[in-house]
């Protein structure tokens, strides 16, 4: 984690930046090779599951052949390599259509869903870490950081269901799920994702204020806080000014992993609310055993994931100044 | 994340001492072992047969006779959770071992050997890493079929990376000591190095993720069971009965709202621990800074 911040002297920035590009575009292909290596080792002839069990041998292999299943694995590999690239994951073997336009429909409501639930989660963990910090050891950090606790052990799911429950069954305040879709209007679009975004967001919010909290109180300690102090400036300027900057690189590692989880947790979330979502497509295509979607879909989130820590890496350079300047 | 240790000069009897005076320690053990104590009791006794179903009974709500009330098939909810515990304990450990018993020396061996050793297994590292734990999850067992050995096995690969990165560190933060440099002086390879002296020294920096890998597991197993990838009826699993909860929230909200409870208290106890043996073996939070 130490050399990923790149503080080893001698290494400029543009040094650094190309070492992490390079790092994510490898695990990238790896990652690539892996999905695909999984798809291979499934027990199961697709042109098979296409067809159906009445298909001749014949029939059968004129399909393999069509779809280039029977070209050696290197080529393949290239092929559905060269796809992903323009975004042609293939056709799902159920639907009969384009992956893409499956997974195109989903991701307007996946990516809305993860992002609101990123930025609620930080706009509670950030004050709350700054108020705990600021309060460390008395009873209002002990408040807050008990509510964190027990914060982190809630299944995101369950507390999903007790949402549901008081607000739609009981409250009868918003819709238990389902979703109108946005050409309904972004008013009841929004609205069905409210209560999926808090159950995605308040587990991630725990665990953000705890470590926005020990980042804190970490730096809280450091001789430039007690000098920003001793020279007067007011507790609320060092606090935010100063320390929460300087606290910054772990809370945005910890960002950055748990956009992975939040994508990740919109697919169970999903299946909870019955959304419309990525999630459910993944769900759909498991029981209909249609890899290729499963796969696609994979890969893209894991795309995504290994986009965000670079992003994640990139932060690191603004908001530590010493990355910057040191040639 | 930078987990910082000393190595514990006291005896055993003084650390326990400070454990027990430790508050977040002494709550995550009772709790622990509460659970603990509740899944092993669930193999000689439950409160009613987790097999027998009594339609006659099904949807009953809390009462004297069903302490969590009944589910839909009549099964009472608190032997339920009961069998459910000893099943999410099985799995998280096994995860837990699977990958400790695999990230530890990995991450060991990279901190022994440095240069492209450790490069190459610190990228293999981000590779998995870049898998989000229960998206993988969802595709292995969707793959090889649902159930718990393959649940076991999907959250342990996630592991792996985990203690190895931690072994890592921890080793890392050892090798420059003095002590290690008397044993390389004394002839000692490598291995025996990180044998004798490096992993004694680690083990309650890997003790502390252990907990926290356990309590992450339990979730896991509960999401997994959740979506049905995890474990299969009839053996009740927590993730499972909430399932089974979800489109009888309406009649009966006890289904849900127990077995949750259960996965609330199990993971908070196990993060409580984790954080009391931190607290205790960590010399800068043992100041009180």
């Amino acid at each position: 984690m130490q050399s990923l911040l790149g503080r080893r002297t001698g290494q400029n920035m543009t040094a650094y930046l190309l070492k992490r590009l390079i790092i994510a575009v490898l695990t990238l292909v790896l990652a690539s090779m892996v999905v695909f290596a999984v798809l291979e080792i499934i027990p199961g002839d697709p042109a098979r599951l296409m067809l159906g069990m009445n298909a001749s041998a014949d029939q059968v292999e004129l399909l393999r052949n069509q779809m280039g299943l029977n070209a050696p694995l290197a080529l393949r590999y290239l092929h559905w390599a060269s796809g992903l690239l323009s975004l042609d994951f293939g056709r799902s073997y159920t639907y009969s259509v384009p992956v893409i336009d499956l997974v195109r429909e989903r991701v307007v409501v996946s990516l809305p869903l993860a992002l609101i639930a990123l930025a609620l989660s930080t706009l509670i963990a950030i004050p709350v870490g700054l108020f705990s910090a600021g309060r460390h050891g008395r009873a209002g950090d002990t408040i807050a950081m008990g509510a964190a606790q027990l914060g982190v052990a809630v299944p995101n799911f369950w507390f999903a269901l007790m949402l549901i429950y008081l607000f739609a069954v009981w409250l009868r305040l918003v819709p238990a799920g389902g979703f109108p879709g946005w050409g309904a209007g972004v008013w009841p679009a929004l609205k069905s994702l409210f209560l999926p975004a808090i159950a995605l967001a308040l587990p991630q919010a725990a665990i953000l204020a705890r470590v926005t909290r020990s980042a804190l109180i970490e730096v809280l300690n450091e001789d430039y806080i007690r000098t920003a102090r001793a020279k007067g400036l007011p507790y609320r300027t060092v606090l935010w000014r100063h320390a929460l900057r300087n606290a910054m690189i772990p809370v945005l590692t910890i960002l950055g992993l748990q956009f992975a989880f939040l994508l990740a947790g919109t697919i169970i979330i999903e299946n909870v609310f019955y959304l419309p979502g990525l999630g459910r497509l993944v769900f759909q295509a498991i029981t209909q055993r249609d890899l290729i979607v499963v796969e696609s879909v994979v890969m893209l989130l894991v795309a995504a994931v290994i986009a965000v820590n670079l992003l994640v890496d990139l932060s690191y350079a603004v908001v530590d100044p010493r990355l910057r300047s040191r040639q | 994340m930078t987990l910082r240790f000393d190595i514990p000069e006291e005896n055993l009897a003084s650390i326990l001492a400070k454990a027990f005076g430790n508050r977040s320690f002494l709550a995550g053990f009772i709790i622990t072992a509460l659970v603990a104590a509740v899944a092993i009791v669930s193999f000689f006794w439950t409160p009613y047969d987790v097999t027998r179903l009594i339609i006659a009974d099904k949807t009953q709500s809390p009462s004297p006779a069903h302490w969590f009330g009944t589910d839909h098939f009549g099964r009472d909810i608190l032997s339920m959770i009961m069998v459910g515990a000893r099943n999410s304990i099985a799995v998280a450990l096994v995860a837990v071992g699977i990958g400790m018993g695999v990230g530890v020396p990995l991450g060991a061996f990279a901190a022994a050997r440095g240069g492209l050793v450790d490069e190459a297994l610190m990228r293999l590292n981000d590779l998995v890493f870049a898998f989000p734990a229960l998206l993988s999850a969802i595709m292995i067992t969707a793959i090889f079929g649902p159930g718990a050995v393959n649940a076991i096995i999907a959250i342990g690969i996630f592991n792996i990376p985990v203690f190895a990165r931690v072994a890592r560190a921890g080793a890392l933060a050892i090798w420059p000591r003095e002590f290690i440099l008397a044993a390389r002086a004394a002839g000692k390879s490598r291995t025996l190095i990180t044998l004798e002296h490096v992993l004694p020294n680690i083990v309650t920096l890997l003790l502390v993720q252990g907990t926290i890998q356990f309590a992450l597991g339990i979730l896991a197993e509960a999401g997994l069971s959740y979506v049905g990838l995890g474990t299969q009826p009839p053996m009740p699993s927590w993730g499972r009965m909430l399932f089974d909860a979800q489109t009888r929230m309406v009649v009966a909200p006890w289904m849900a709202l127990f077995p949750g409870m259960a996965i609330v208290v199990t993971v908070l106890g196990l993060n409580l621990l984790g954080d009391g043996i931190a607290d205790i073996l960590d010399p800068k939070s043992r100041r009180q800074r």
